[in-house]
């Protein structure tokens, strides 16, 4: 065996050492990664699905025209302001009539969210012939109650409800009539004071409005301005200059952006509070940065061959860009959009400046209507008191991130189906 | 093969042909900076014609004082060893250069009585007349019919489908690609083999019927087989077009071209026909080079 070999055998086993200890690196980076992640799935996940069901109650409904209060059917006031509450109070009444006093009658009606009797009108007012008729309803009930039937026996000492309610729905529970539904509120309703009428559907409009007008203005702007600055611009101290202040935008605060909308947008050019255009403007100043560097890019990814090619053959300037450059680009420029458009979903700061946090009840029409988003509405829900609220936040959670998941899988999708290979 | 590769190279084998060109450099610098072209660079009624062509990069000058004539469907090979110059004048021809920011051109430069740097000249205009291939075959991500069409759908030259079948089909027979690709002019054209791709560029730069076709080394990344089939082309477009083109290969200079002109650092140091480029050559370096001494 020459020296040579023998020296090479020697640090071998080093090298090899090296190696192994570098993947190992590499394995539990990931692997914390991981980790963490699955810990955070798992916290919200076991926090937020029981949010996406809600308790009801059946009970005997009289549809009493006495105490409803309406003379004439066809009168669209009457029926919209009857006392619904009334009957359902009877119910309850009729139902526990050991409850006497004010007090234990108010605990007693207690146990029916408010928005049962939203639910009494709308048969009504489907169906008129109900008046006066018995009929047995599952009734939503009250988000304390909705609690105290989630949690198990022992939670269940720590409620806030009080012994007599306690009794109350320990009876209805063993006469079974007290079920878990899916909870339709949360997927069609705006947000409310009430955890169990509060939904996310208005800060998911809002939110598809503000991505909208996002995605309207980011990336035609920020395509336009990576192609001029990549193909057209002179190279020369001023492109330099708005150079590294694209690339100094994209490390500004978010929080600064919502600042610029509330003095110059709203202050200066009087558009209202709290829409979804306000938010979009802002919200493409916050992205533009990104889509125009990662455009860029993908512009600079174009092998020069092709330019030339195309060029060598007569093609002018913005032939050669049109036909060919802009094609090339487009999935890198897409990709880029798309992570652009999914930081701007999950913004929070810059939105609350402009106002988007106040407490809208109403689905939003369109991008003009005072609106949330779902960033904001998990922050406003995360900090309201009510116990229900927690599973609520986790639950919004875990829609505002199947929606970024979403995103992100169709970049790399488009990526995939647009790339050419050359 | 770079020149400064070449020349900094003191493995043991070539510290010997080192010495010597230092030699040479020390003994006689006009060997090295000739200021006059030998041979016959102008021709009677040429296609293209170029006096004192100067090209600066910034402040670095690439080509110095060069004159040639270019004739009517010939062959005109530029040859010389790396960062000579050739490939950068061969980009003047047809305005390439417009593309590099920090290169400027100086000198007279037609094509018939078209002044090529004439500020009122459309560059569009010349590259329709003046097509070019490039080294490495580039063609588009695109079919290959949309490859031969382009050229002649930008500049509008097929309004019917009819008329641009046509042009395709014409211009792949020319490159002699047609028999191969016929049935599948629809299949990308990246999909096809290197030479086969550099033959589908010539056929793009062909079907907008341009008057000169400039190849900057189109052979220098195929194989030998590819590289005798373009060669083959090469004698055969010249009925039709002039033809300039770079090579760094001798032996195919001496195959395809009319006339050959040698550059050195920038200057055209000989320009003759072929033949008597290779068998009886004027100047001291030009011998040098094409017996191998450097290159």
């Amino acid at each position: 065996m020459s020296k040579t070999t023998e020296q090479v055998r020697k640090s071998l086993g080093k090298r090899y050492r090296a190696e192994k200890r570098f993947k190992a690196y590499g394995v539990s980076a990931i692997g914390f990664g991981l980790l963490a992640l699955v810990l955070l799935f798992t916290d919200i996940i076991g926090k937020g699905h029981s949010a996406f069901f809600e308790t009801y109650v059946k009970m005997e409904v009289i549809f009493d025209q006495d105490t409803l209060d309406i003379s004439d059917f066809r009168d669209e006031e009457q029926l919209n302001f009857a006392n619904y509450d009334g009957v359902i109070r009877n119910a309850l009444r009729e139902e526990f009539p050991s409850a006497s006093g004010r007090q234990e009658r108010r605990e007693l009606y207690s146990l029916i969210s408010t928005g049962a009797g939203y639910e009494l009108r709308d048969m009504l007012k489907e169906d008129p012939s109900l008046m006066g008729q018995s009929v047995t309803l599952w009734l939503l009930a009250d988000d304390d109650v909705d609690v105290y039937v989630k949690s198990a026996q022992d939670d269940r000492l720590e409620s806030r409800l009080s012994d007599n309610q306690k009794s109350w729905i320990e009876s209805l529970e063993a006469q079974d009539r007290v079920e878990l539904q899916w909870n339709q509120s949360l997927f069609t309703h705006g947000d409310s004071r009430e955890p169990e009428l509060a939904g996310i559907w208005g800060a998911v409009t809002g939110s598809f409005f503000t991505m909208l007008v996002t995605l309207l203005l980011s990336f035609p702007i920020g395509v336009a301005a990576a192609i001029y600055l990549e193909e057209f611009a002179p190279k020369n101290k001023f492109t330099d200059f708005i150079e590294v202040n694209i690339n100094n935008l994209a490390a500004v605060p978010s929080i600064i952006f919502g600042l610029l909308g509330l003095a110059v947008i709203i202050g200066l050019f009087g558009l209202p509070r709290s829409v979804p255009v306000v938010g979009g403007i802002v919200l493409t100043l916050m992205t533009l940065p990104t889509i125009i560097i990662s455009s860029r890019a993908a512009i600079k990814a174009v092998p020069p061959s092709i330019r030339e090619a195309a060029m060598g053959l007569g093609a002018s300037k913005m032939q050669v860009v049109l036909h060919h450059v802009l094609p090339l680009a487009l999935p890198g420029m897409l990709t880029g959009a798309i992570i652009g458009m999914a930081q701007a979903l999950g913004e929070t700061a810059p939105l609350l400046m402009i106002g988007m946090v106040a407490f809208i009840v109403d689905v939003p029409g369109g991008p003009l209507d005072p609106s949330t988003v779902l960033p904001v509405q998990i922050y406003l829900w995360a900090d309201s008191p009510e116990q229900s609220f927690v599973a609520l936040t986790s639950a919004a959670i875990m829609v505002l991130l199947s929606f970024l998941i979403a995103m992100n899988t169709l970049a790399v999708f488009l990526r995939k189906r647009l790339e050419r290979r050359w | 093969m770079d020149t400064a590769e070449k020349f900094d190279d003191k493995a043991p084998g070539n510290a010997k042909l080192a010495d010597q060109i230092e030699g040479e450099q020390a003994m006689d610098e006009t060997i090295r900076y000739p200021d006059q072209t030998v041979g016959t660079p102008y021709v009677d009624n040429p296609k293209m014609r170029m006096r004192d062509v100067e090209v600066f990069y910034g402040e670095k000058q690439a080509i110095h004082g060069v004159s040639l004539d270019i004739g009517k469907n010939e062959v005109v090979a530029l040859i010389g060893p790396s960062g000579c110059g050739k490939s950068t004048f061969l980009r003047c021809l047809n305005r390439m250069n417009d593309t590099i920011d920090i290169c400027q051109v100086k000198g007279n430069l037609h094509l018939e009585d078209q002044d090529l740097y004439d500020p009122k000249l459309d560059v569009v205009e010349l590259r329709a007349r003046v097509g070019m291939v490039f080294q490495k075959p580039n063609p588009f991500p695109k079919s290959i019919y949309d490859n031969v069409a382009y050229g002649p759908r930008i500049h509008g030259l097929a309004n019917k489908k009819y008329d641009l079948d046509e042009i395709v089909e014409t211009s792949l027979q020319k490159a002699g690609l047609w028999n191969e690709v016929k049935d599948r002019l629809h299949s990308p054209g990246t999909g096809l083999s290197g030479g086969q791709q550099q033959r589908l560029c010539i056929a793009r730069t062909i079907a907008v019927s341009p008057e000169v076709v400039l190849m900057d080394e189109p052979c220098s990344a195929l194989d030998p087989i590819a590289t005798a089939k373009i060669e083959e082309l090469i004698a055969e477009l010249s009925q039709s077009y002039t033809i300039a083109i770079v090579t760094h290969s001798m032996q195919q200079a001496a195959r395809v071209s009319n006339r050959t002109a040698y550059f050195h650092l920038g200057r055209l140091v000989e320009m003759n026909d072929t033949d008597t480029v290779f068998t009886k050559p004027e100047h001291d370096l030009t011998e040098a080079y094409i017996t191998g001494r450097f290159g």
